[in-house]
């Protein structure tokens, strides 16, 4: 298929229905609100449903609803929506339900602001609701690879039968490039037939639920979905290098449109005569921490840095994975403000000079 | 003479038969039964999944020969909307407590009546909050003593309780409102004929329907079981009228 120039929000909406999304909600937020525009003249080219709720707390709500059907479900928000959304996600986490929800982050806390941020990195690896629960999640850094994850978002969340979030940046989802779709799509099939409220017909009821009021049975459940989560860290992790050598002494450690930045700061100093390498992860739960590991220990690595939209929020989880091996170094701009190439530029140009020195 | 050996009552099909967690007196079981004769007798039960809420009746789904999902306080509305709406084909209803539905499923309910959502919600009103111990709800009556108004409601500070039907009407699109009661079997009678008719006004692609059901709770209100239900026709049912707000089955009430 030819290329088509696309914004990134309807780049992925329109992923998300040739994935087999067949519905979803929404509530307008910016900077998302494209997908629901779209959608809603999209949407009825597959029968599908769109519905526009009341709230973000009910549209989390209704696709729990729509989830338990077995049929591929979406939403998208952003930030203060997503926090909304995390009861739904912690119900549908507990009763081992899948849906794809896209996250275009935007800066916080509370109401913050609308422009580009990865504010929510923490509140989208580490549980977001309550209880002891983890999501899929996604973080793309190009308009073509927001659409090659949704599609891998929803097999995901189709193998594991879990909640699964892309979790984007307003750059990725305001951002225009040129994107190519699959010809053909295959999708993860999870034989809803098996697990599906679809109504008891020659067999015994099917009850989707997080309520287990027997401490056993509850703990019982904690571990299937601690199992779920062992499994994703083996066989689902994901990362790029991007000019990784033996001449590095400074690892950059980035994801979304940062890394995006720092590649082209990377590019920059290159042409000075200066290597460094970037490692970026593409799943961040779950974190591609062997892989990590391993660039972190070769020998001719002195520092780690790690640069984010936020005021460090990856950062915990790279302190976590190099331990007290190496030193951390953090650089981060957020509210909004995206880092030209030219302070990322020199911002590493700092860490490598004191790696040498 | 020929004797004939067929029974003449029993347990509906869509009731489980398992031992019930309600406390002794309390009407939950009369309501579940009531659904679940209707669900019977209009032959739907392999097509029909039940959405429970937060409250007693939490643990509705371990009653009912159905599929159920079991949603966030106050949320049912909103996960029968997206259920249907993916299923036209199923029917689905939801079994909401009055602190669920009328205090943190306000916005759920009003929103899904509002859409004319294709699914029957069963509002079982004791004005109290059961399942964690008689606090006040948005439905305890002036007066009324609950853990948290232990003195009795102060309407001065919480405003009068509310009326779910009434406010319910406002809206243009549900299809059928009514309000029942269960505390004797003329009433028991009548709130399984309006339960049957929501069941049936959906079967034929209706609007959103409501019953609105006038429970007891000995436990919380400090009664016994006959006194509860003398206290429901004396004290809840001059403040919560027994009628049908909205019927579109009736000549001159579209929806």
């Amino acid at each position: 298929m030819a290329k088509v120039l696309m914004k990134g929000n309807e780049a992925m909406a329109e992923a998300a229905i040739r994935a087999g999304a067949i519905n979803y909600f929404c509530y307008p937020i910016t900077p998302q609100t494209e997908v629901a525009e779209y959608l809603a003249k999209r949407m009825p080219d597959v029968g599908g449903v769109f519905l526009q709720a009341e709230s973000e707390i009910a549209v989390g709500n209704m696709l729990f609803g729509a989830s338990a059907t077995g049929k591929r479900v979406f939403t998208s928000s952003s930030s203060p929506g997503i926090s909304l959304m995390q009861e739904a996600l912690s119900y549908m986490a507990g009763a081992h339900l899948p849906c794809v929800v896209l996250n275009i982050m935007r800066g916080g806390p509370g109401l913050g602001g609308i422009l580009p941020a990865q504010s929510d990195y923490l509140q989208a690896t580490k549980g977001g609701g309550h209880g002891d629960y983890r999501l899929v999640v996604l973080a793309p850094s190009t308009i073509q690879e927001a659409v090659d994850l949704t599609f891998l978002a929803f097999d995901l969340a189709d193998k594991y039968r879990t909640p699964a979030m892309i979790l984007g940046d307003g750059m990725i989802g305001q951002m225009m490039e040129p994107v190519e779709f699959p010809e053909k799509v295959t999708t993860y099939n999870s034989h809803p037939e098996n697990w599906a409220a679809t109504g008891a017909k020659g067999r015994r009821p099917r009850i989707q639920k997080s309520l287990f009021l027997d401490p056993a049975a509850l703990e019982q459940n904690n571990i299937a979905l601690a199992k779920k989560y062992e499994q994703m860290k083996r066989e689902e992790t994901r990362c790029e290098l991007y000019k990784v050598s033996s001449a590095n002494s400074v690892l950059v450690v980035s994801y979304g449109t940062m890394a995006r930045i720092c590649q082209t700061a990377i590019d920059e100093l290159e042409s000075r005569g200066v290597s460094v390498g970037l490692f970026r992860p593409i799943s961040v739960f779950p974190y591609p921490e062997v892989q990590l590991r391993t660039e972190i220990d070769k020998p001719n690595i002195k520092t780690i840095l790690t640069i984010e939209m936020s005021m460090g929020q990856m950062l915990e989880d790279v302190e976590r994975v190099a331990g007290r091996t190496k030193p951390v170094k953090f650089f981060g701009r957020t509210g909004g403000i995206v880092p030209s190439p030219e302070e990322v530029v020199a911002h590493i140009e700092a860490v490598v000079k004191q790696a040498k020195g | 003479m020929e004797t004939q050996s067929s029974p003449i009552f029993q347990r509906p099909t869509t009731l489980a038969d398992v031992v019930t967690h309600y406390c002794p007196g309390c009407t939950h079981g009369i309501i579940h039964r009531l659904v679940a004769e209707s669900i019977d007798e209009l032959g739907v039960r392999e097509r029909t999944v039940g959405v429970a809420p937060v409250g007693c009746s939490v643990l509705a789904y371990n009653y009912f020969n159905v599929d159920f999902l079991e949603s966030p306080h106050g949320r049912a509305p909103a996960l029968a909307t997206g259920f249907k709406r993916l299923r036209p084909d199923m029917i689905v209803f939801t079994y909401q407590g009055d602190g669920d539905l009328a205090s943190i499923g306000m916005s759920e309910i009003i929103h899904a009546a509002n859409r004319g959502e294709k699914f029957t919600t069963i509002f079982v009103n004791n004005a109290i909050y059961g399942m964690t111990g008689g606090q006040m709800a948005p439905t305890t009556l002036p007066g009324q003593i609950t853990t948290t108004c232990p003195i009795g409601r102060n309407t001065a500070d919480t405003g009068m309780p509310i009326r779910m039907c009434e406010l319910l009407s406002t809206l243009v699109t549900p299809a059928y409102l009514e309000r029942v009661s269960v505390h004797s079997p003329q009433h028991i009678v009548r709130a399984k004929k309006a339960i049957k008719k929501a069941f049936q006004y959906q079967i034929e692609g209706r609007c959103f329907s409501l019953i609105e059901v006038l429970s007891t709770c000995p436990t919380n209100w400090g009664k016994t079981p006959g006194e509860s239900t003398e206290w429901l026709a004396d004290s809840m049912i001059p403040y919560y009228p027994l009628k049908a707000y909205k019927d579109s089955g009736v000549e001159g009430q579209s929806a």
